[in-house]
């Protein structure tokens, strides 16, 4: 923006004009009020008005009463309340941490080793990642019918023993679905790190190798460090990703067996719209965005190592 | 790292969010409809005489409903045409969607500015209770009366569309809504399969429970079952719950008497995981989908579908000839047979609605002996059969629904959606029988659940009763 600014924002600026240089200045409130304005109107309103809805009792239609903390109060004691949040922290390890232990290792040996059409491998790692996530409910569910693809696999390699209806089992369904998130991640994760991994300097490398590093030493004295960043953006997305969860349970196990893959997200739907709790609805919708905010800001300080 | 730089920048930065934050918390004080200001009059029409469309002027009719299925879309669709020929100055303008997409948005449809003038609300406290509740659909009884639905449907279904004058019960009361279709669950049979282990439909219910014994000992599998989607078990565990007695089982679901932790369930429950565990349901049931087991047992993999007659279209199709449809065997050869059942989504009139009469016109035509004939030609139940009824074979699959539907109906044998009875019966009863099918929950444990949840309903119904009799509520809905 180097152009002589106009209207108001001349004016303010011509006050601060004597400021040092790379002083913070009143003018740049205004030119994110533009973006402010609009980011304000469509979401932080809308949050509020969540907020305000998580206080009361409402089904949507009459007179609402109110709750204070009622809704919340629900969701400690309310065990039906409290399994979907577990099983989100549950499916964490799935979208989250697995990709990204998985991602690292493929970045590894991927940029190690000089592979043949390795944009091909990279363009079908990520795919999963393009595909709307509907797609994937509808085909995993087929691979994971009691006679899907996987049970066949299965049976013709000689593990019958091992086949089950996987979305169908208490102790089955929620990693089933834990998998198909992995799969969806992995893909996206490997490309940030071998993008990441490009970028760190062929010299440490080359210094590590003639301290007679080995590719594990390597691995955890060059690449790990230098994929800091690239690890704090592939954790929040993912985790992100994997907590709004709504769309792989709506379409695999509709929260099933039981309650066995009840997760927030889906609750929030249920409540809302079939259950008639818009209340209760808006209490863990508020608290699934504030769990968020603190992971996702708890990661970047952590791997990333920011300070304020 | 530039990034880096600009976030240390502004230690200060976190007392404009805060300050935004609460601004916007303050600012949302007022939610649209919380305050109730949604819902609506909810008087009467004041017909006395059979409405004339004709002199209404020009019209538009917005209709929201949900059969997009095969046979029924086409059935509506010729109506919905018929009727605009029928009154040039009326306009219908359609707005279709499935199930669950009309579900997810028909609360905000019908309490917003400008409701759709017609609607089909699912029966049940969700939804049906819900809007009259807040006053958002019209009574029909005055058009009950004029057009002799009293007289033309039998009471059983009519009850059904039953909402009590302050919102609170179901299945008594105010009439909100006609339906168009009828529905039952029955026992589909593969005839191949029944006649390659020699096997006739069965007469008696115990004659049914043993041929699934000499199915599977012939290595075929003798029900096919999708469960993945939840609900299709509560349609298995009617059925088996109903052949003990029709009548207390509607006397507990429209709340008038009785327990849900009886024999009767607890037997109920007991034969689902037995038949599970003899291998007459498939292994993994509960991992199936709804629609893929139709698929399955379309292909011959089953002897029996236990399902609803929605189902009919799809199935015949594929089977044809091979297909026939029977009610659950009575216990004794020749009985009254019992069924889970009842009749489509209501088409109710929104009490906003400019059109009330015009609309209450076209419910007369969409449910009339016309309309009868028009859904048996393209293979739907009418809710009242009417003259092409009579000549549809009786040896055909149609036949066989029809005449099904006829008996259950003169036997006044009809058991109600179970899920009816609270409004959150509907995931107690899902989540326990897919618990049940998969040997993880006892029948004893699954009766006492669902008992918790029908008693603390039945409690809170009883409590705003005590309230409604203390003395006059401020509000409609006295909460």
């Amino acid at each position: 923006m180097k152009g002589a600014p106009r209207g108001p924002a001349r004016l303010i600026g011509r006050r601060y004009a004597r400021r040092a240089p790379g002083e913070p200045r009143a003018v740049g409130y205004l030119y994110v009020l533009p973006a402010l304005a609009l980011y304000g109107a469509l979401l932080i309103f809308p949050f509020g008005q969540s907020v305000w809805l998580s206080l009361l009792h409402w089904d949507g239609l009459t007179a609402a009463t109110w709750a204070g903390g009622d809704n919340y109060h629900d969701l400690l004691t309310d065990p039906e309340l409290r399994a979907p949040f577990a099983h989100a922290l549950i499916l964490l390890v799935f979208y989250s941490a697995l990709p990204v232990a998985i991602g690292l290792l493929l970045a590894a040996l991927l940029s190690r080793a000089r592979v043949r059409g390795m944009t091909f491998f990279r363009t079908v790692l990520f795919l999963p990642q393009v595909l709307a996530l509907v797609v994937v409910g509808v085909t995993w569910r087929s691979i994971l019918a009691p006679d899907g693809l996987l049970n066949d696999t299965l049976e013709a390699v000689g593990l019958a023993a091992l086949t089950r209806p996987w979305l169908g089992d208490y102790d089955w369904a929620l990693p089933a679905v834990g998998i198909v998130g992995t799969w969806v991640s992995t893909g996206l994760c490997m490309v940030l790190f071998l993008a990441g991994a490009q970028r760190i300097p062929r010299e440490l490398y080359e210094a590590a190798r003639l301290d007679g590093a080995g590719p594990i030493r390597e691995f955890l004295a060059v690449t790990l460090p230098g994929l800091r960043p690239q690890i704090a953006v592939a954790l929040t997305l993912t985790i992100v990703a994997g907590l709004r969860n709504f769309d792989l349970i709506y379409i695999t196990t509709s929260g099933g067996p039981g309650n066995a893959t009840s997760v927030p997200a889906y609750e929030v739907y249920h409540r809302a719209f079939e259950t008639n709790q818009v209340g209760s609805a808006a209490a863990i919708g508020v608290t699934l965005t504030l769990l968020i905010f603190v992971l996702t800001v708890g990661i970047s300080r952590l791997v990333e190592g920011r300070r304020t | 790292m530039p990034k880096r730089a600009a976030r240390t920048h502004h230690p200060r930065g976190t007392a404009p969010v805060v300050a935004l934050a609460a601004l916007a918390l303050l600012a949302a004080g007022c939610v649209p409809g919380t305050d109730g200001s949604a819902a609506g009059g909810g008087t009467a029409g004041g017909a006395t005489a059979i409405p004339d469309p004709a002199k209404a002027g020009k019209v538009t009719l917005t209709v929201w409903d949900q059969e997009i299925r095969g046979g029924t879309n086409a059935e509506v669709e010729q109506l919905n045409k018929e009727f605009q020929r029928a009154y040039p100055n009326v306009r219908v303008k359609r707005v279709a969607r499935g199930f669950t997409d009309l579900k997810a948005t028909l609360k905000l449809a019908v309490s917003g500015n400008n409701p759709p003038d017609v609607v089909q609300a699912n029966q049940g406290y969700p939804d049906m209770v819900a809007f009259v509740r807040a006053g958002l659909l019209a009574p029909l009884d005055n058009y009950a009366g004029i057009y002799d639905w009293n007289t033309r449907y039998p009471t059983t279904l009519l009850n059904h569309n039953r909402v009590s004058a302050d919102g609170r019960r179901f299945g008594t009361g105010r009439l909100y809504g006609i339906s168009q279709t009828g529905e039952f669950v029955g026992l589909y049979y593969n005839k191949d399969l029944l006649a390659k282990s020699g096997l006739r439909p069965p007469r008696t219910w115990g004659e049914f429970t043993d041929q699934l014994a000499r199915l599977r000992s012939d290595g075929r599998l003798p029900i096919q079952l999708g469960n993945l989607d939840k609900y299709p078990a509560i349609h298995t565990f009617g059925v088996l719950q109903s052949q003990a007695g029709a009548a207390p089982v509607r006397d507990l679901v429209f709340g008038r008497a009785g327990r849900f932790d009886t024999r009767q369930t607890k037997d109920a429950a007991a034969t689902l995981a037995d038949w599970r565990r003899r291998g007459y349901l498939p292994k993994g049931a509960n991992g199936l989908g709804y629609d893929d087991a139709a698929k399955k047992f379309a292909s011959g993999d089953g002897a029996y579908l236990i399902t609803g007659t929605w189902q009919l279209a799809d199935l015949k199709k594929a089977m044809g000839d091979n297909l026939g449809l029977m009610p659950p065997p009575p216990a004794t050869a020749g009985g009254p047979p019992v069924s889970t059942g009842g009749q489509g989504l209501a088409w109710s009139i929104t009490s906003r609605s400019k059109h009330p009469e015009v609309a209450a016109a076209y419910l007369d035509f969409l449910t009339s002996e016309h309309a009868a004939d028009v859904m048996t030609r393209h293979g739907v139940l009418p809710a009242v059969p009417g003259k092409a009824a009579a000549r549809v074979p009786r040896t055909s699959v149609d036949g066989q629904m029809l005449d099904t539907w006829r008996r259950l109906n003169d036997a006044d044998a009809l058991v109600p959606y179970l899920d009816y009875a609270t409004p959150t019966f509907y995931d107690t009863l899902s989540e326990g029988l897919q618990g049940v099918i998969a040997g993880a929950q006892s029948p004893e444990r699954f009766a006492a659940t669902a008992q918790r949840d029908y008693a603390a309903f039945m409690a809170e119904q009883r409590e705003g009763d005590r309230d409604a009799a203390a003395g006059p509520g401020p509000q409609r809905d006295g909460r």
